[in-house]
């Protein structure tokens, strides 16, 4: 099937996110859209999958102009689309939720066998592993892309596009998912890969495009293109990649963990004996697969979570409970791993993310009351220091992008000068360009002294910035290597338990 | 002065929003109430025009004794005034994400508290005793709404069933002890003998002043009301000027932040349904020192929930309150109007209370899925 969009646009309310795009895709090959947040990809992809309607442009298939009402119109045309965040129903079975709303009937019941017989056989076909009787709840987040998958394949789609897929799996599952979709190109089927990360482009995708602010910027075949290449074409400018940081100058250590324990609870990680230093002036990484403790560790250090065991020690002093605001009194900052639900508060306004965790600070207000031109003032001060390109305070943080938004919760949380800052995942979702001037930011704090205890599943991320990485695997500390002369290889051998792994019985 | 007060505040205002901003936050804030108000007196004149009156006529009615005359218009103000003070109770639980059933029963406590202080200090002087009565009817109700704000921060219980069983609770308890304990002496009904004069308010159509405007000397408009008034003051500057408020906001819209910023949700949801509790706690005020000078067994007839509608209707904003309350004080004076002149029953007013509710709640929903879309659209 050959789909040619052309001239789409559209627009929203003082944003033109997609503007006279043109493009064209040949059967049997792997597209890769790529685009800064905001830059239009998911848009574009929307309006093929018939999600929102265009304001100007058509799509036509083999030739013929269609008109797409609803995705069941995309759908029917053989055109399907994998979300980010799953549409799955945690109580059915894997076979369930793949045929529910195109359930196959026997005498008006639904025919279970086969059902089953054609999950089973798509997921044999494409190595798609998944149990089609397993509960979904019971599956792991590569299972349910793959069930996400599976639906799409079992109502017949020859184009299919994949929005952010790898945003939410590990390396390994990664991986997996690379050989399907080299898989379904092989049959002929037509795949879009919507993403912004540009190593898993490279080695992927046939044929790259380019989206900058709505606008289509050209397209490259693979062996064209390179990683700084493509991210001139997506931010409008060169980007460093490699990180510029020199020697860092550790000096005495800010914060120990003395034979820190956490008993294992549903949803958490324990935690076994551990014990490592952060010294001023110095990042210190954690690695590790996710759910190996990090979030548990993180916790611990900024008073979120209470340990179960062992000593804290910020300076000199032992912290007995240390709860989020005796940690923020210490000079103890966060910015935290889920930075739309627990860093910011969407619905407020920029000032008032601004000053979370900081509306008591005696230079906004006084008595229990707040000065508003004082609180604007101190956020107009922010937002300028930090770059922060936003219309005006009064926007909610909700219209932020990703990137900005991270900023934001950094500017707020490096204004009070803290001694330690405890970063997970800073960089998760954010655009190229927010990329270079967050590691810019953390390396510029470090060398003024600030130490940084820096959480990243992105393993060149904690090469670039770290000075010494801590692997965690099950909730124990299996090293500490020097960031100088480690490399990925190395890392993710410790990672995935090869190297240092304690086998639990 | 005023005038630059208030021009001053808007220019500030601009300083940080673009006008349009403002138009659209208004618009936003407004229609659905209105729009509600509207479908309201439709789907109402229906009503009216199917049992064979006119329309119109009723609903001339309904405004008119509110209208008409000053003592008619302090009519409808006494009426708004417990209501005021429930549907600040309710909106200020709900700035913190919590739903406050319970205004019902902290406002029995609080009146019952009011009687109490009066019953057990009679000697005090009036100086003290007013406000003895009042902090009185804070605490009765405070206590009524810390106790599910309590059971919700330590043991995560719902507070809506919560402070429904309260209520039960509260009218159960109060009933008990006057109709057995502290009902006055060969009296019929179930009351309290009346309060010591000291602690006694009086209507202001009493004083030289309210009778010069024309009120009636019966007009029950009294003191209550300028304690509501402050309320609803108290509360905006609460609202939007302190770090209670601001604090209050974030637990409201994102308890995950709050826990990360420091806030000690715990003890902020016991103070947050402390306080939504005193205010109701405060209609004792309004029911013992000035109405009645007793407390009457089973006096409230639903005050306490038609704080939410009230709340509902106001948008959950004490000014937004404040108007919605003086919106139900017409409809309750209307209604005996309604009932005198026509034939249509004064049920009618109930059933379009309940039609405002029911119209202002699809509203907001429908008014926030519109945001929400918009959003999702922006960001897609």
């Amino acid at each position: 099937m050959k789909v040619r969009l052309s001239g789409l646009s559209k627009s929203f309310p003082g944003v033109r996110a997609v503007d006279d795009v043109s493009l064209e895709y040949e059967p049997g090959k792997l597209y890769a859209l790529v685009g800064e947040n905001g830059a239009g990809k998911s848009t574009l992809m929307k309006l093929l999958y018939g999600m929102l309607p265009p304001d100007a442009g058509s799509i036509s298939l083999d030739g013929t102009s269609l008109r797409f009402k609803s995705p069941q119109d995309a759908i029917a045309r053989g055109i399907g689309m994998v979300h980010q965040h799953f549409m799955l129903v945690d109580t059915l079975s894997a076979a369930e939720n793949v045929i529910l709303g195109a359930e196959p009937l026997k005498g008006g019941l639904i025919d279970r066998a086969a059902a089953r017989k054609a999950v089973q056989g798509y997921a044999d076909h494409f190595h798609l592993d998944v149990d089609p009787d397993a509960p979904m709840e019971s599956l792991s987040v590569g299972e349910a892309q793959r069930v996400e998958i599976l639906k799409v394949l079992y109502r017949g789609a020859d184009f299919l596009i994949f929005d952010e897929p790898t945003g939410v799996l590990t390396p390994q599952e990664s991986r997996f998912l690379f050989e399907i979709l080299r898989r379904f190109t092989a049959e002929g089927k037509t795949v879009v890969l919507i993403t912004h990360k540009l190593d898993e482009v490279l080695e992927l995708a046939d044929e790259v495009d380019v989206m900058r602010r709505g606008r289509y910027v050209g397209r490259v075949s693979r062996e064209d293109a390179s990683a700084e290449g493509l991210a001139r074409m997506m931010v409008g400018r060169e980007v460093l990649f490699r990180v510029e940081k020199g020697e860092s100058k550790p000096g005495a250590p800010i914060l120990e963990l003395d034979d820190i324990q956490l008993d294992a609870a549903p949803g958490q990680r324990g935690l076994e004996n551990l014990s490592f230093a952060i010294r001023e002036g110095e990042i210190f990484g954690i690695a590790g697969v996710e759910g190996n403790g990090q979030r548990e560790l993180a916790g611990i250090v900024t008073g979120l979570i209470q340990s179960g065991g062992g000593r804290l020690l910020f300076g000199n002093e032992t912290l007995e409970k240390l709860t989020p605001s005796s940690a923020r009194e210490m000079g103890i900052a966060h910015v935290p791993e889920d930075r739309q639900k627990t860093g910011l508060v969407l619905d407020m306004d920029l000032g008032e993310n601004l000053m979370l965790g900081q509306e008591g600070d005696a230079d906004i207000g006084r008595g229990g009351l707040l000065s508003p031109s004082r609180i604007r003032r101190r956020g107009q001060e922010r937002v300028s220091r930090f770059d922060l390109r936003a219309a005006d305070l009064g926007q909610a943080a909700r219209e932020l992008s990703g990137g900005n938004q991270q900023k934001l919760i950094l500017a707020r949380e490096l204004a009070r000068e803290p001694s330690l800052l405890v970063a997970s995942q800073p960089t998760r979702g954010v655009d190229v360009g927010a990329i270079e001037a967050i590691h810019r930011i953390l390396i510029e704090r470090r060398d003024l002294g600030m130490a940084v205890l820096l959480f990243s599943s992105e393993l060149t991320e904690l090469l670039a910035l770290s000075d010494r990485i801590g692997v965690l695997y099950r909730g124990r500390l299996t090293a500490v290597l020097d960031a100088e002369g480690c490399d990925e290889e190395e890392l993710g051998l410790w990672i995935t338990g090869a190297k240092g792994g304690i086998d639990v019985a | 002065m005023k005038k630059n007060w208030a021009f001053g505040l808007l220019a500030r205002k601009v300083g940080s929003m673009s006008l349009k901003r403002i138009a659209l936050a208004f618009w936003e804030a407004l229609w659905p109430p209105l729009s509600a108000l509207a479908l309201t007196f439709l789907v109402g004149g229906g009503i009216i025009a199917a049992i064979g009156e006119s329309p119109m006529e009723v609903f001339t009615l309904l405004f008119r004794e509110g209208l008409s005359s000053f003592d008619g218009f302090a009519r409808v103000l006494n009426d708004a005034t417990p209501l005021m003070l429930t549907g600040l109770s309710v909106a200020y639980a709900f700035r913190a994400g919590y739903f406050n059933i319970g205004g019902e029963g902290q406002l029995y406590m609080g009146a019952f508290a009011a009687m109490l202080v009066a019953t057990a200090l009679p000697g005090a002087p009036r100086l003290l005793a007013i406000p003895l009565a009042i902090l009185a009817a804070a605490t009765g109700g405070a206590v009524w709404g810390a106790i599910p704000g309590f059971l919700r921060a330590r043991f995560g219980v719902h507070e809506v069933i919560n402070t429904i069983m309260m209520n039960f609770l509260a009218v159960g308890i109060t009933g008990y002890l006057v109709v057995h304990h502290l009902k006055e002496q060969g009296q019929m009904i179930p009351h309290t003998p009346e309060i010591p004069e000291a602690y006694q308010l009086e209507g202001f159509g009493r004083s030289g002043w309210g009778q010069a405007l024309g009120l009636d000397s019966a007009n029950p408009l009294g003191p209550s009301l300028i304690l509501a008034l402050v309320a609803v003051l108290v509360v905006w500057l609460i609202f939007r000027r302190s770090v209670e408020g601001y604090r209050l906001r974030v637990l409201g819209l994102s308890p995950q932040a709050a826990r990360y910023s420091g806030i000690s949700t715990g003890w902020l949801t016991v103070r947050a349904m402390a306080a939504s509790g005193a205010l109701a706690g405060l209609v004792g005020v309004h029911e013992v020192l000035l109405y009645r000078h007793r407390f009457l067994d089973n006096f409230s007839s639903g005050l306490g929930f038609l704080g939410i509608a009230v709340a509902l209707m106001g948008r959950n904003h004490p000014l937004g309150v404040m108007l919605a309350a003086l919106l139900f004080g017409f409809l309750n004076t209307g209604a005996l109007e309604i009932d005198i002149f026509t034939e249509v029953p004064r049920e009618l007013v109930v059933v379009m209370q309940a039609l405002v509710i029911l119209f202002v709640v699809s509203a907001s929903e429908l008014a926030s899925r519109r945001a929400a879309r918009r959003r999702k659209e922006k960001a897609a």
